[in-house]
Order: C-alpha cells, then sequence, then structure tokens
C-alpha cells in the first residue's frame, strides 16, 4: 500500500524516536495503518480522537500516533475511557486492548462496558498468546496448542471475543484479520459510526511465541492461514458446522441500534433538574403560607 | 425523604459523609465513579443526587478498580473527580492510584476506614489504613492523605484535597473513619467565598512547545486537556518530559526526584496541624480522626485536675507533619498517640523523635472507639506515678 505512506505520515509522531517495539511481520502495524485510514476518512480532527489502550504489545500502539493518547495499566483501558467519554461526550474516544488484555484481566470491565453501552469503540488485536511477556497461553489460546506456560498443551477452552461482545450488549461486533486489510478498514469505520458499543475483533499472527511454539511457520505462513480459514459470515451460514470446525467467520456479527449511556444518562440529568425545580417551587410555596399564617396571627 | 436541593451555606445537623459529598459539589467536583461499600456508601448516594443536577457525571462502576481507572480518565479529560470507598475498595484501587501518581492525574480517594484485614468489620470504625494509604501502591512515591476529625472538616478537607490535587497534580485522599463518616452534627456551612477554590494551571504556550513533563520552578507542570489543541502522550510508564517512555538513567532519576519534589518543597502549604495548649504542656497527646475528639475531651479533663497536658492534632497525615512534632520531642515533652491500630502513626512519632522523649501509645483495635476516660487513665498513670 505504498500509496498509503504519505496518509500514514501524517498522523505519526515524528519527535518519537523510531524503530517501535514491534517485531518485523508483526500484525499490529497492519491494523494501526487500518485505524488511521478509517480515522483519516471519517474526517476526524486529531484533537478530538483519544486513543487509550492497555499494557502489553498491542498496549504500545497509541505512542506512535498523533492524537490524545493514553496508554493505561493492565485491563483498565475501558474504565479510563469510560471517564474521558462521560467527562467530554465530544471527543472520539477509541480503545485498543490485546486478547489477554481484554478478556483475561479486563473481562470484567469489558463485559461491563458492552451492556452500559456508551459511545466507545474497542478493536481488540487477538494474537492468541500474551507476546511481550514471552508466550503464555492466553483466554484465546485454542484448546490443545502450546504456549511457554502450556508446554504440554493448553486445556482450556478458548473465549470466542465478538460472540462475547454481542451477548454483553454490544450494539456493534465484527471480526476481521490482518490478512484482510481492506474489509478491516470497512469494519472500524462501522465500528467508529455506530452510537454505542462497537468492538472490532482482529486476528492477527504472533510468529514470534504462538507461531514458533506451535510450528505455524513464519508471519507470511501464518497471514496465509488466516485467508485459508475466515469464511464471510454470510458463507458461513451456509455451511454445515463439521465445515466450519476448523474455521472462523469474519464480517459483522452483531448490528443493532440501541440507546446509547449519554442518552440515557442525559434523561437522569434531566429528571434531577425537574426534581430540583419542584422541590423548590414547594419549598419556596409552603414558606410563602407560613409567612401569611403568621401575618394573620 | 432525603433533600435533593444543592449545598447551601447556614446551618444543619448532617453526617459526615453527607459533608463530603456537598465539599465535592462545593470545590467543583463534576465526576464521582464508584462502588458501594458501607461505611461509605452515603457519599455516592447523595453525589448521584447532586451531580446530575449540575451538569456532572454520577457512575457506579464494576468495581473499585473500573471507578479508579474512570476518575483518572475524566480527570484528563478535564473534569474534577472522586471517588469514596473503604479497606476492601480501597486495596483494589492502589494499582491505579499509583497511576494517578506517574501520569500526575489530579483526583481525590475517599476512604472511610472500617476494621480490617480483608473484610474484617464492616460497620465498626479503626483507623488501620495510615500505612496502607502512604504506601499501599507499589514503588516509592510521594501522596498527600488527609484526615478530618468533626462534620465540619469533611466539608472542608474535602474541598482542600481538591485544591492539593489540582495544585500538585497529585491523587488526595481523605481518610476518614466510620465515626467522622456516619457522625451527624450541627455545622454551620461556610458561604462560597469563605473558602479558596484551586484549579489546575492550563498550558499557555503554543501547543508544538508544549511539554507535559517538564520541570518549572513550582515543581508542577502545567497540565494539558483531551480535546483542548494540547494533544500529548499519558503513560504508567517512568517518561521524558515529552511523555514518552524512556529508559535512561538521567530521565528516570530526575523524573521522579520532582515527584518527590513537587510535595516536599511545599510542605508549608500541605500540612495543617492544630495545637492545643501544647506550649506549657508535660505532656501532648497526638491524635487525628475521631480519636482527636476523645483525646480533646481527655484533655480538657486532664486540665481540670491540674495536670499539664496538651493535644497536637493531625490533620494532614502525609506528608507527615515531622516539623511540627520535632519540637515538641526536642523540648522533652512526653508524647501520647492515641490511635484505633496497632501503632501506625505512633511509629512516624518514634522515628521523628529519635530518643530524645518518651512516646507513649494508646492501641485499640476491637471495633469501638478510644474514649475519653481512657485517654485520661493512659494520661494520669503517666503523670501521676
Amino acid at each position: 500500500m505504498i500509496e498509503d505512506r504519505p496518509l500514514i505520515y501524517k498522523y505519526l509522531r515524528h519527535d518519537k524516536k523510531f524503530p517501535h517495539v514491534w517485531c518485523p511481520g508483526c500484525g499490529i502495524g497492519i491494523l494501526l495503518g487500518s485505524l488511521i485510514r478509517a480515522i483519516d476518512r471519517l474526517e476526524y480532527t486529531k484533537d478530538e480522537i483519544v486513543l487509550v489502550s492497555g499494557i502489553g504489545c498491542t498496549g504500545r500502539l497509541p505512542v506512535y500516533v498523533d492524537f490524545n493518547t493514553l496508554h493505561t495499566t493492565h485491563g483498565r483501558a475501558l474504565t479510563f475511557a469510560t471517564g474521558v467519554k462521560l467527562a467530554k461526550p465530544d471527543l472520539k474516544v477509541i480503545v485498543i486492548m490485546g486478547d489477554g488484555d481484554a478478556t483475561a484481566i479486563g473481562g470484567n470491565h469489558f463485559i461491563h462496558a458492552a451492556r452500559r453501552n456508551l459511545d466507545l469503540t474497542a478493536i481488540i488485536l487477538n494474537n492468541s498468546i500474551y507476546g511481550m511477556t514471552g508466550g503464555q497461553y492466553s483466554p484465546t489460546t485454542p484448546y490443545g496448542q502450546k504456549a511457554t506456560t502450556a508446554v504440554y498443551g493448553t486445556v482450556e477452552p478458548s473465549f470466542n471475543i465478538a460472540q462475547l461482545a454481542g451477548c454483553a450488549g454490544a450494539i456493534f461486533a465484527a471480526r476481521g484479520t490482518v490478512y484482510h486489510v481492506r474489509l478491516l478498514d470497512t469494519l472500524i469505520e462501522k465500528a467508529l459510526q455506530k452510537n454505542g458499543f462497537g468492538v472490532v475483533e482482529v486476528i492477527s499472527q504472533c510468529h514470534t511465541h504462538f507461531g514458533r511454539l506451535n510450528k505455524l511457520g513464519n508471519q507470511v505462513e501464518m497471514m496465509k492461514w488466516q485467508r485459508d480459514h475466515a469464511i464471510p459470515v454470510e458463507k458461513a451460514k451456509k455451511m454445515t458446522p463439521e465445515e466450519m470446525a476448523d474455521k472462523f467467520e469474519i464480517g459483522i456479527l452483531v448490528d443493532r441500534e440501541a440507546p446509547s449511556y449519554l442518552e440515557e444518562y442525559n434523561k437522569v440529568r434531566q429528571r434531577a433538574k425537574e426534581a430540583l425545580s419542584l422541590q423548590s417551587a414547594k419549598g419556596s410555596k409552603e414558606e410563602s403560607e407560613s409567612r401569611e399564617v403568621s401575618d394573620k396571627q | 425523604m432525603k433533600t435533593l436541593k444543592k449545598t447551601e451555606p447556614g446551618i444543619r445537623l448532617v453526617q459526615g459523609n453527607e459533608a463530603c459529598a456537598e465539599g465535592a459539589i462545593a470545590a467543583g467536583c463534576r465526576f464521582f465513579a464508584g462502588y458501594p461499600i458501607t461505611p461509605s456508601s452515603e457519599i455516592p448516594e447523595r453525589l448521584s443526587i447532586h451531580l446530575p443536577q449540575v451538569d456532572g457525571v454520577f457512575i457506579q462502576m464494576e468495581d473499585e478498580i473500573a471507578s479508579m481507572g474512570a476518575i483518572i480518565g475524566a480527570s484528563l479529560a478535564g473534569a474534577k473527580s472522586m471517588t469514596a470507598t473503604s479497606g476492601p475498595g480501597f486495596s483494589l484501587m492502589q494499582e491505579n492510584l499509583g497511576y494517578a501518581c506517574i501520569a500526575e492525574v489530579p483526583c481525590v480517594v475517599v476512604n472511610v476506614m472500617r476494621g480490617g484485614p480483608s473484610t474484617g468489620l464492616p460497620t465498626y470504625p479503626a483507623q488501620g489504613d495510615v500505612m496502607q494509604a502512604r504506601w499501599g501502591t507499589h514503588g516509592d512515591h510521594p501522596i498527600i492523605a488527609l484526615c478530618p476529625s468533626s462534620v465540619l472538616e469533611c466539608f472542608t478537607l474535602t474541598i482542600k484535597a481538591f485544591n492539593y490535587s489540582e495544585k500538585y497534580r497529585t491523587p488526595v485522599i481523605l481518610l476518614m473513619d466510620e465515626v467522622v463518616g456516619h457522625m451527624r452534627e450541627k455545622v454551620v456551612f461556610p458561604e462560597p467565598g469563605q473558602y479558596e477554590i484551586v484549579d489546575r494551571v492550563k498550558p499557555s504556550v503554543p501547543p508544538e512547545w508544549y511539554l507535559p513533563y517538564e520541570d518549572t520552578s513550582f515543581g508542577v507542570s502545567p497540565m494539558g486537556i483531551f480535546g483542548e489543541g494540547y494533544r500529548y502522550h499519558v503513560t504508567g510508564l517512568t517518561h521524558d518530559i515529552r511523555g514518552f517512555p524512556t529508559l535512561r538513567q538521567e530521565e528516570i532519576e530526575s523524573f521522579l526526584l520532582r515527584l518527590f519534589r513537587k510535595i516536599s518543597t511545599h510542605l508549608d502549604d500541605i500540612q495543617i496541624v492544630e495545637s492545643y495548649q501544647v506550649d506549657d504542656a508535660d505532656l501532648v497527646l497526638i491524635a487525628y480522626g475521631c480519636v482527636a475528639r476523645s483525646a480533646h475531651r481527655a484533655m480538657v479533663e486532664a486540665r481540670a485536675e491540674g495536670l499539664k497536658v496538651g493535644l497536637m492534632r493531625l490533620a494532614t497525615l502525609w506528608p507527615f507533619p515531622r516539623r511540627f512534632v520535632e519540637p515538641l520531642t526536642k523540648a522533652k515533652k512526653t508524647l501520647l498517640v492515641p490511635e484505633m491500630n496497632m501503632g501506625q502513626i505512633s511509629r512516624e512519632v518514634k522515628r521523628v523523635n529519635q530518643g530524645m522523649t518518651t512516646v507513649l501509645t494508646l492501641n485499640k483495635i476491637d471495633g469501638t472507639i478510644i474514649y475519653p476516660k481512657e485517654i485520661l487513665a493512659k494520661i494520669r498513670e503517666e503523670m501521676k506515678k
């Protein structure tokens, strides 16, 4: 995508020392490219974007781009984002998390953010492993796969992030991969336009750890795996469960409308003010009545 | 029925927790995130009524970790923010409390202390979290902790807590105890003009010149607000003056030293201590929170018996008011520290003392308050022997 270079360049922080922390061939940079293109197409200004992240390889994403950037504690990105958005609803708050970040340590925050339906866009990069700490198994490591803390294979079933988001109340849940990058651009763009909690799960490769430990080959082979195992949602509907056994769906899984938390909270403010004016009107009426009584006496 | 009216000056009978909530509104707090926990729940209940009236935000989060995260986020977006909790919740907040320290985000954390450890005594008072307030979050860091002794002070110290947090860009802990939080007293609320309100200093340089963590003569850098044109990076990693993560020795040390210096060079402003009849006293009580009330009574009764007793009441616990305690030790006055723990502040007093005088302790951890007669008995035992 040579034509994207001037565009990406426009959004990078040039006073930040490069190179970045990611391994060559990592998918996080592809996600960053998609995100920048989506933001640029929707014509948000740099000042109105707040990019919030947690801890891990994915958590390092915001520091490289010229927005308001907030690199929080492990798993807590959504809680910080909740504060930012509620204090300043005009800001466009985007939360970038890894799979362990969002669904292990931050699992509780994730389901509650989805339930609350606050206007946030959560992008979760799922590379099936904890990369930064050296390849330990995460809640999305597939059953039986190896990690540095599961050398005999993990015996835990894994989370389906996009499905989890939908069940918890997200009004938009989609899944893409870093191989299907044009689709990813569209999914992020759609999620950003939703008036409520939107989630995009991004399947990516960690060839350094997950690929190496499970003998899946290098980054190119892992991206070919994404190409061969990702099935568009519409096509998946026509396939049998057996055919889908080792495949996964990509595209929009949930897309509905519901009042956002901000709309609901504005009702609370309205009611609070009405109750206050009612009570002070009643108070002043009682006061004037008691004055009349005392005048008569 | 609960009153829906906003804070108004005048004389009223209110509870400590309610006064704390009203102090927050008066200080300009417009964001509260919390999780219900006894004995602090009246604070969120009150604020859930008041905040929407003034276009503020009240939100009940999924836990105390989330509450602490949300108030930091809100503060970065420009709102004065607060949370309130008690022991177990305070333990959960320690993670992001450290974040607020390193990223220098103003916020106020109220901890209405109850008996511990763990779930402990939810409805009984204690003062067991004094050291947790100081050292609860990992890593070396400075902190400000204030401790009210009366319902009025729950109001005034909450305002002070916001002022310090804004002025020094730091989290401030308000260490209340169950007695002060639930006690009802007559309070003469001051008029809005009678107390100082401090707002954070915002950058005035052009955005391209802005260095978010630059050292200044005051030790605190102006704070850019998200969405106001000063785009910068906020991180819990040790960072350079531009806010970017650093691993360079010279940048790490100068940053951490500044964090300490911004507090240690302003002790005159931060340390609030009240002294009663200390000058001619042979024995001085050092007390804080609800125990200071009992200590005051014990002092009055001891004086009536002709015993020269004074009281030093600490409203600021951290940074520890060493410069007030040290002269007492040099003057060879016997010090008695009654507290509802096994000796958390008396430990600090002993550290200051360095063997100059005698430091006595009176500790109680049975879930009841320390009564004046208990302090008086200890005074008599010491002074009449």
